[in-house]
């Protein structure tokens, strides 16, 4: 029997060698041993987007892509259809997750200078990716049919009506219809159902298969494959599988506990993932005092009211995603890791940080003259931090590049530290009940708090120099 | 365990609903509370049902969400001659309500997650007399509101306070000119219990979605607990 089972597995493995595939991507995929905190985002972004399309399935089995009856066919599946609310929940919060999960996954690659070569096309496929989630994304808020998927298309889409000579017609065409209306509906449950998810699908492909190609950076953005054993197996990888796919396990599991905290005990999260507007059917007729996109796109939206000048704004908000695409070239530094750039570097990326969370909050907030001041000065500095980059990053001196991995403490080695400075901000103290009890309790302790601080500023002074 | 969830991811959560002006009354809620919710069940059928349908929901479902049996639901609260599986209509002809009020009474399903329990409950407070408008009512929250004060022999008729602003006459609080037949703890408790259950309206899971929760949070620690043995046993080699 058992030799039997093998020949029928050597019968399709000699005709489909899966397992190549698998050593190829798992089993003999060399990773540098040194992945940290921040290469969990990678793995877990798959997973939101297999969320995402399994909970979609089972939507679409219940949602009528309908002026008519869209709005109620929401409200049912979140009341008659059986775990219909967990389902539908699952999938807004998960459409934030995902923008939460790639932003820090850009970051990282920001940070260690992912995108360089021989990586570009890594990052080339990527930017991609999230040009077409930006439009899955705002093609999916258009169908719960509420106040603001209608308005909030009516804006975007009333964008391209300011293009010079052909806008009108090109915004007519996207529309399908003089306003956001049941045409509209139809065709952007088409895009978000099929054509937008199999356009993501084939780049998160090709992503993989080109960083597999030249294999993964690391925090200190040094090429494992530098150096190799008689083998040819770089002495500072590990097999991806079992080694990775373990240690992802982990922050598969930690990323589903906040997952979950949100999806059954906030899962409009005050406004920011469901917003409250959104629980008015869409009305043609009337419109919201505060139109404001959701939370992942503010940063953008930001930029885009920044600027006197419609068309002008258009082009900039544009111009804000895309220049991201041109990081590989932009960036001039002979070295990858921000651990042996020098301090100009680590303080225009901290400033680019800053504007770019201030333009996101920024975004909700109604256009007053001090907001759109603010926006004006954060947009600066965010298109700054990117055109000034030619020449920042070849005028700064950089620290030498050791040729092997470097060690950093785990996560385990700095647990007696995070417990020192607990007790530091802490006292105890003994507190006498309203029943005449005495008991001890935690307090906070000024003055242990200050200490603290003043050391935190310190240390983020010199880890900028 | 749920409490302190609940209370990270509010604080987590700064509230952004529309402001309107206004400084808003703090309601009560409590979806778990089921004798206030038939109360405002009761009330709602009263005094809101006449215009405003609810018609996300059926009797049926309030039966057994709150464990009443269905007759009593029918008996007790439902309007004459509604049956058990009738989602919460209104008598009311919209296009009749369109021509008497300015505009059609609005489905209050969702209420309570398009404009929140404290603004709900602030509004049912806030209505006082206004002689310049037809309907001889205003609402301080809702600034020339179609609707009239339904509730003025509950609650009595409430007469607006001025103070000058910058030489703007603006409204500062409302006092009651005379007292209906509720008292005004007894008003605010009607009112509240209205609101509480127009927020269980606005989800009917969301009592189920909680006492799931914290299985399911359970389960993840148990296994984030299990995958980092597990990952430490992999890696206890790899220098």
């Amino acid at each position: 029997m058992k030799k039997q089972i093998t020949a029928c597995g050597d019968w399709i493995l000699d005709r489909l060698a899966m397992d190549k595939v698998w050593n190829q991507h798992m089993a003999q995929y060399y990773a540098p041993k040194n992945f940290n905190f921040w290469y969990f985002f990678g793995s877990l972004a798959l997973l939101v987007l297999v969320n995402q399309i399994v909970t979609g399935i089972f939507l679409t089995m219940n949602y009528k892509p309908d002026a008519k009856l869209a709005f109620d066919s929401v409200e049912y599946i979140m009341r008659d259809v059986p775990w219909g609310w967990l389902i539908r929940y699952m999938h807004s919060t998960g459409a934030s997750a995902f923008f939460i999960v790639v932003y820090l996954h850009m970051f990282r690659g920001i940070m260690y200078g992912s995108f360089k070569q021989p990586r570009e096309l890594i990052w080339i496929f990527g930017m991609l990716i999230f040009f077409a989630l930006m439009a899955e994304a705002f093609t999916g808020y258009l169908l719960p049919w509420g106040q603001m998927s209608y308005w909030g298309a009516q804006v975007i889409i009333s964008l391209f009506s300011a293009i010079p000579i052909i806008g009108d017609d090109l915004s007519l065409w996207i529309r399908g219809d003089f306003v956001i209306a049941d045409a509209t509906l139809n065709r952007f449950f088409a895009f978000h159902v099929i054509a937008v998810p199999l356009v993501i699908l084939l780049l998160v492909f090709l992503h993989i298969v080109a960083l597999h190609e030249v294999g993964s950076n690391n925090p200190d953005g040094i090429e494992i494959k530098a150096n190799k054993d008689k083998q040819g197996i770089p002495l500072d990888g590990i097999p991806f599988h079992p080694y990775y796919s373990v240690k992802d396990i982990v922050g598969v599991g930690v990323f589903l506990f906040f997952f979950a905290a949100i999806i059954f005990y906030a899962p409009d999260m005050g406004g920011y993932f469901l917003e409250h507007d959104n629980f008015v059917p869409a009305d043609p007729l009337k419109t919201p005092e505060h139109i404001a996109p959701v939370w992942y796109f503010t940063p953008y939206y930001a930029i885009l009211r920044a600027v006197p000048d419609k068309f002008a704004g258009v082009i900039a908000m544009g111009a804000s995603v895309f220049v991201l695409c041109l990081l590989p070239w932009l960036d001039r530094s002979p070295v990858k890791s921000i651990r042996y750039r020098g301090g100009i570097y680590k303080k225009a990326l901290f400033l680019f940080v800053v504007s770019f969370l201030s333009l996101g909050y920024l975004g909700t907030q109604p256009a007053t003259d001090t907001a759109i001041l603010m926006t004006r000065i954060f947009t600066v500095i965010y298109f700054a931090f990117f055109l000034l980059m030619p020449i920042y990053t070849r005028w700064e001196k950089v620290k030498p590049v050791p040729t092997r991995l470097t060690e950093q403490p785990s996560l385990e080695e700095r647990i007696p530290a995070i417990v020192d400075t607990f007790n530091e901000v802490t006292v105890k103290k003994s507190i006498t009940t309203a029943e005449g009890d005495t008991v001890i309790k935690l307090r906070p302790n000024p003055s242990g708090i200050v200490t603290v601080l003043i050391r935190f500023l310190k240390k983020l002074k010199a880890s900028l120099d | 365990m749920k409490k302190i969830l609940s209370l990270i991811l509010l604080l987590l959560s700064f509230n952004i609903f529309a402001s309107t002006g206004a400084e808003l009354h703090e309601a009560d809620v409590d979806v778990s509370d089921s004798d206030s919710l038939l109360r405002g069940a009761k009330n709602y059928v009263d005094y809101c049902l006449g215009c405003h349908s609810a018609k996300y929901i059926r009797y049926k479902r309030i039966a057994m969400d709150l464990g009443v049996e269905e007759n009593k639901i029918l008996d007790n609260i439902a309007p004459f001659e509604a049956g058990i599986y009738d989602p919460m209509l209104t008598a009311m002809n919209g296009h009749d309500a369109a021509k008497w009020f300015g505009t059609q009474p609005p489905d209050l399903s969702l209420i309570a997650r398009s404009r929140g329990a404290d603004w709900i409950y602030s509004y049912l407070k806030s209505f006082y007399k206004d002689d310049s408008r037809a309907i001889g009512t205003n609402n301080l929250i809702f600034e020339d509101v179609g609707m009239p004060n339904v509730l003025w022999k509950l609650q009595g008729i409430q007469k607006p306070i001025y103070k000058t602003i910058n030489g703007r006459e603006v409204i500062s609080n409302l006092v009651m000119e005379t007292q209906g037949t509720l008292s005004s703890k007894e008003f605010d408790r009607f009112a509240n219990d209205l609101t509480n259950f127009l927020v269980y309206v606005g989800e009917p899971t969301q009592l189920e979605r909680q006492s799931i929760g914290k299985y399911v949070l359970f389960f993840l620690l148990m296994f984030i607990v299990i995958g980092y043995l597990l990952k430490r046993e992999y890696w206890k080699d790899i220098h």
